[in-house]
């Protein structure tokens, strides 16, 4: 789907967000946006004031024309938004072709469209098998392909029982064979979820659009009163403001740009999220990204890469390093896991000792069990193990060894730094420890400074003991961590935070991770979860990578700032819009106030046309903005601030002196020099 | 304007600083700490009386809802008891001039005048009003309405500063504390001090005199000192005299006429303190201060200047000093001296004068009407300044606080729709009516024939009646007559509308606040202290507060003023 993604200006998404732009102007749907039917019927007066126009009909014919292109323009940058989401989800609609599915019924299967399935019943799918709804594999285990979903073309291991036992509707069963129970009511499947967010069907508005719609709204109707009753003030002065320029100013005055572009950036903020493969399940959810201040961070996968890796050879008294790196390589030679490998590895990069072959008849390899905790090998009459001190320590005396007093120190000095020792022992005789390290990612120290910076606290959850775990979180730079913490300590956390007024987010993937996943204020749950985990949050990674949450708090903020900026950028607009306009409408009236007149235009109709135009421009010009959003780095709220507003505040004030005089320059051929 | 005249701002500005601290403490302790110990001995016994005889325990707690019912039901009796007391003047005590009562629609706007801390005065006070009327109807209105104001903003403070629970004080307990622990001994010593200065307080009847011209001049007596000072520091405005604050007999001296000007905006200073004090963020505060202080300075410099350029018409005539605009000003002040006091009084929301504004040039005038039209909060009314001022500061944490990318947090308590509804709501109203009854003026004939100037001037006038009423100011332009039913009436709306009707939607946000709990301040915060966040506020004051008069300016003060250079004077 992350190829799906169409270009913001494709061709053809144009084209049909401009048909759309035009249907949009049904009154019902305008009603939805106070400041748009505003300017709609301000559109619809000043056409109709046309029939008694007299010698202004050219300016007025402009005047209307330009102020429905205001309309247009705004539906267009609607429109596009959401056609933008419809591509993609043309895209997912195609993968849900009509399924068959083969029904347990009385203990026989029988074959049933998918689309009389019930939440409960049981279906068989096997190799080849698209699976018809979401559900929970309740036998079997198979390899399953996500691609529809995911985008990612390397099948997935799903089983029964554990934490993988959740399959989506749409994906494909490979090999083997599953019993999948339904999980989903018809037409609430997470495809249908997906590709409704996607289309922004069920859009509602968010909690900060709404309060920016009250605003946005309270000023159109103060400035309705300000035209209207400059109608009185006029008669008053002796001037008789004709109907189509006190609509122009109305035009002007309300807050056009912001109104235009407010659902196209909410939109667009979900989408930026599922080009990052994150469904969220509601746009309230994106806002509340934004506003998070507590980062629960699982430690495995999200601050270290998944594998801890040798760090250090530390020998026994009386042993060398290449001795003890010697006897460590050989028992790990065929060990497969990644620490295994690591060990092989270090010992190269350190003492240049080459991995053997253990081809030869009298080696045998000793892989790891849950009984003896240890693994090695048997070679040429030498017998090397390694694993946990007190499982080798048991092994060293049972053979009537001695486990030596520095050994023990250096254990306890490497599990006090933060290290998992290892240690090495040749038939009764200890060599010694190697060390394991958590390896932290890189980068992510920096990130979390970013995020500190960002008033975000981070806080480490992970199942080591309490030294381990300050370790890491030192040298992770995390502000703050969780040791032995199991899902329930998560939930406390997550009321405890919230009861101090934070906002928290975190991921998760098992069924015991749901409690907490649905208390967070975020919960982003991994698409590999269970279906238990994938209900209870409000966001589903697909690529199940956690370290995205950072991401996703990213692009709440970036929504929210877009909003914020443009809101700003459309009030500040007004100062120079009240310059070109009101001098304008009394000049003729009052010839003496011509100083005012400040960008010097060149006749109070270019003066109108010119800072209408420009209104309605400026919705085209902030589109790209609106859907990208605005430039993001990390940074403190004040920093943030001071940016912005100079950008967009006195951006706001400006931009419009420039651009209605340069309109007012391209207009002069025209001859709108009064008449 | 002159070095002497930068001095005496500067030394101004500087005093008012000064004093901002120790009444922002007197404040906070008074209302929402201990109190102040020998002042409690004194006052307390008095206070204990109190509570007996109206039966109310000040400690219990009301909701904004019982807050709001409480202040309207007694403001409300208020006014209806001063009302009645105004049309039956003639039959009370204390009437040595035998005033007979006053008109229905004239004692209807003198209540809502009063009751409003408007003290829009459509009446002449010394040609018109008993004894009794002044110093019971009207004086009593003076301390309770500064005293509403004052609690109210307190209310909303508590509001702010509260967490998860739906209590916001006790408007008993407020108002009572506010007029004896703050008001009466402030009134009482800054009396003394206007007596020193030689402001009159006696019981006499007029005093017939003789001119040299040989003719009778009767002269006004009454107990001016003691109005003249809770006028000043409750922000009311409405003088003894007709002539107010220009009168000699309530503004003898220089040095008096500094201290009244010190002493307007004196509540309005110190509750920004108390603001910063009680959010536990004294910055905050002083941000807010700064805001006020910079629209403050800017808007005298700016009407100086005009005053101080004069009138060019009169110039090339050579009728006047060439250098300034001296036509109805007292030379006893001056050109800065008047203009200092028409700013603070117009941004104070006071509205005591000490001189015409109706002569000021078109841009000086212009000046005063553009601070109220603000919103009065330039410092603003005692109280009414501080929570004008807090809505603002609520919207510009709204419009600016999504630009740091969260949702728009108000020192931790989040800014969601409905505290929004309010703010535009208590942001509408004021201006809307404004707007409209200056509208329903200018076309009506009943609006016109009030009028005692043509062309923009006359719109002007009007646009300042009813800025002044909505506002809360009650200063007028002058020019206008007003004594008439439908003027009397209109007005008095207006100043019911622009007091209760913005004061319900600010207890209601203070409810709404105090029932949300805060969120921990960190470095993603919104700041509210600093120098960026009073550009913004200052910003968004401009923005929203002052856009939607620029068309009804420009027809009036602009145009005039532009005429003017071309000689034309209405």
């Amino acid at each position: 789907m992350r190829a799906e993604s169409p270009a913001p200006f494709d061709r053809v998404l144009l084209a049909t967000a401009a048909k759309e732009a035009v249907r949009k102007l049904a009154p019902g749907r305008m009603m939805k946006n106070p400041v748009l039917f505003v300017t709609m019927a301000g559109a619809a007066l000043s056409t109709l004031s046309l029939c008694n126009a007299g010698s202004d009909r050219v300016f007025v014919l402009h005047l209307s024309l330009w102020l429905w292109f205001t309309v247009l323009f705004a539906n267009f940058a609607e429109a596009l938004a959401e056609g933008r989401g419809r591509a993609q989800a043309e895209h997912l609609r195609r993968t849900r072709k009509e399924t068959i599915a083969k029904r347990f019924r009385n203990g026989a299967a029988e074959r049933v469209p998918a689309s009389v399935l019930e939440r409960g019943d049981l279906v068989l799918c096997e190799s080849g098998d698209v699976i018809p709804a979401d559900g929970e594999i309740i036998e079997g285990i198979a390899s399953v392909d996500e691609a529809a979903i995911t985008g990612e073309s390397a099948p997935v291991i799903r089983e029964s029982g554990g934490d993988r036992n959740a399959v989506t509707g749409g994906t494909r069963v490979l090999s083997d064979r599953l019993v999948i129970r339904i999980t989903s009511d018809k037409g609430f499947t997470f495809l249908d979820r997906m590709i409704a967010m996607v289309e922004g069907a069920k859009r509602q508005k968010t909690p900060n659009e709404i309060a920016l719609t009250i605003l946005l709204s309270a000023m159109t109707l103060l400035f309705l009163l300000v035209c209207l009753t400059l109608k009185a003030l006029g008669l008053f002065s002796g001037v008789d403001f004709p109907l189509p320029t006190l609509v122009a100013l109305l035009v002007c005055l309300i807050p056009t740009t912001i109104g235009g572009l407010l659902s196209a950036i909410g939109i667009s903020g979900i989408d930026r999220l599922i080009r990052r493969n994150v469904i969220a399940t509601s746009g309230r959810a994106v806002e509340a990204a934004g506003d998070i201040d507590v980062l629960l961070l699982d430690k495995t996968g999200t601050i270290t890469i998944g594998n801890r890796m040798a760090s250090d050879f530390r020998p026994a008294p009386g042993v060398t390093e290449p001795q003890l790196a010697d006897a460590a390589q050989l028992a790990s030679l065929a060990d497969e896991t990644p620490e295994g490998r690591s060990i092989v590895v270090l010992a190269k990069q350190m003492f240049n000792i080459r991995g053997r072959e253990l081809g030869r008849p009298q080696s045998t390899f000793i892989p790891f069990s849950a009984q003896t905790r240890m693994s090695g090998a048997d070679l040429e009459g030498r017998s090397i193990r390694k694993g946990a001190a007190d499982a080798i320590k048991a092994h060293i005396e049972q053979q009537g060894g001695l486990f030596p007093r520095e050994v023990v120190r250096i254990v306890e000095s490497a599990s006090r730094n933060g290290r998992t020792p290892l240690v090495v022992a040749e038939g009764r005789r200890v060599l010694g420890v190697v060390e394991l390290k958590d390896v932290v990612k890189g980068g992510i120290k920096e990130r979390f400074a970013q995020l500190r910076k960002m008033g975000i606290k981070t806080v480490m959850i992970t199942g080591d003991n309490p030294l381990t775990a300050a370790a890491i979180a030192a040298e992770a730079g995390v502000d703050d961590f969780m040791a032995e913490a199991t899902p329930e300590d998560k939930l406390r956390r997550i009321l405890a935070e919230q009861a101090e007024g934070h906002l928290v987010a975190m991921t998760g993937d098992g069924t015991n991770d749901a409690p907490a996943l649905a208390q967070a204020d975020v919960g982003v749950a991994m698409n590999t979860g269970t279906q238990a985990a994938r209900e209870a949050g409000n966001m589903v990674d697909l690529d199940s990578n956690p370290t995205k949450l950072i991401e996703i708090v990213e692009i709440g903020k970036q929504l929210l700032m877009t909003r914020g900026s443009l809101t700003t950028f459309s009030l500040a607009n007004d100062v120079a819009k009240y310059f070109a306009i009101l001098p304008a409408m009394l000049v003729r009236r009052f010839p003496s106030i011509e100083p005012l007149n400040l960008m010097r235009l060149t006749s109070p109709e270019s003066a109108i046309l010119s800072a209408v135009i420009f209104n309605a421009l400026v919705i085209i010009a902030l589109i790209p903005l609106a859907l990208q959003g605005v430039p993001y780095s990390a940074m403190g709220a004040a920093a943030v601030l001071r940016r912005n507003l100079l950008i967009y505040g006195l951006g706001g004030l400006a931009a419009p002196f420039a651009g209605i005089k340069i309109i007012d320059l391209c207009l002069a051929p025209f001859g709108f020099s009064g008449s | 304007m002159e070095p002497s005249d930068w001095l005496q701002l500067i030394f101004y500005l500087a005093a008012l600083g000064l004093l901002t601290k120790p009444l922002g403490l007197l404040l906070f302790a008074v209302l929402d700490g201990g109190g102040i110990r020998p002042m409690e001995r004194i006052l307390k016994p008095l206070e204990t009386l109190t509570w007996r005889l109206i039966g109310i325990d000040p400690r219990k707690e009301q909701s904004w809802f019982g807050y709001t019912k409480s202040l309207l039901v007694f403001s409300l009796i208020g006014a209806i008891l001063t009302g009645l007391m105004l049309r039956a003047q003639g039959a009370l005590p204390l009437n040595p001039q035998h005033f007979p009562g006053l008109s229905d629609h004239l004692a209807f706007n003198t209540a809502a005048s009063y009751v409003t801390n408007t003290n829009w005065q459509s009446y002449g006070g010394e040609s018109s009003l008993s004894h009794l009327s002044q110093m019971v109807g009207l004086t009593y209105h003076n301390f309770t309405s500064a005293a509403v104001g004052m609690a109210t903003a307190a209310a909303l403070v508590r509001g702010i500063t509260r967490n998860s629970t739906h209590t916001i004080g006790n408007f008993w307990g407020d108002i009572v504390r506010i007029t004896f622990y703050i008001l009466l001994p402030a009134c009482l010593g800054f009396s003394l001090l206007l007596v020193s200065q030689g402001v009159i307080q006696n019981f006499d009847p007029c005093t017939h005199a003789k001119t040299v011209e040989g003719r009778q001049q009767i002269i006004a007596q009454g107990p001016v000192a003691s109005q003249a000072a809770i006028k000043i520091l409750g922000s009311n405005g409405g003088g003894f005299m007709r002539a107010n604050a220009a009168h000699p007999f309530e503004n003898p001296t220089p040095l008096c006429n500094f201290l009244q000007m010190l002493a307007i905006p004196l509540m309005g200073s110190g509750l920004t303190y108390y603001l910063g004090r009680m959010t536990g963020n004294q910055a905050h505060g002083w941000a807010v201060w700064t805001a006020m202080i910079v629209l403050f300075v800017a808007g005298t410099v700016a009407c100086a200047s005009f005053e101080a350029a004069g009138n060019p018409i009169h110039h090339q005539l050579g009728i006047a000093r060439a250098d300034g605009n001296l036509e109805g000003k007292e030379v006893r002040f001056g050109i800065f001296g008047s203009t200092l006091f028409a700013t603070v009084t117009a941004a104070a929301s006071c509205g005591a004068v000490n001189c015409m504004h109706d002569s000021f040039t078109p841009a000086g005038g212009l000046v005063p009407l553009f601070l109220i039209d603000l919103g009065e909060v330039v410092i603003g009314g005692a109280g009414a300044g501080l929570y004008g001022m807090l809505v603002f500061v609520i919207l510009t944490v709204f419009i600016a606080g999504l630009m740091v990318g969260r949702t728009p947090e108000y020192l931790g308590k989040k800014i969601q729709a409905r505290e929004i509804k309010l703010v535009m709501i208590s942001l509408l109203i004021p201006a809307g009516t404004i707007l409209v009854f200056t509208a329903l003026a200018c076309v009506s004939r009943w609006g016109r024939d009030g009028l005692g100037n043509a062309g923009p001037h006359g719109l002007t006038e009007i646009l300042y009646a009813y800025s002044s009423a909505v506002g809360n100011n009650g200063s007028s332009f002058a020019g206008l007559r007003t004594n008439a039913p439908a003027y009397n009436v209109t007005l008095g709306l207006a100043m019911l509308t622009g007091r209760f009707l913005v004061l319900v939607p600010i207890l209601a946000i203070a409810g709404s606040l105090a029932a949300k709990q805060a969120a921990p301040l960190h470095a993603g915060t919104f700041p509210v202290d600093g120098p960026t966040f009073t550009v913004l506020l200052l910003g968004t004051i401009l923005l929203v507060g002052a856009l939607s008069f620029f068309p009804a300016l420009a027809l009036g003060p602009v145009v005039e003023h532009f005429l003017m250079h071309h000689g034309a004077l209405f």
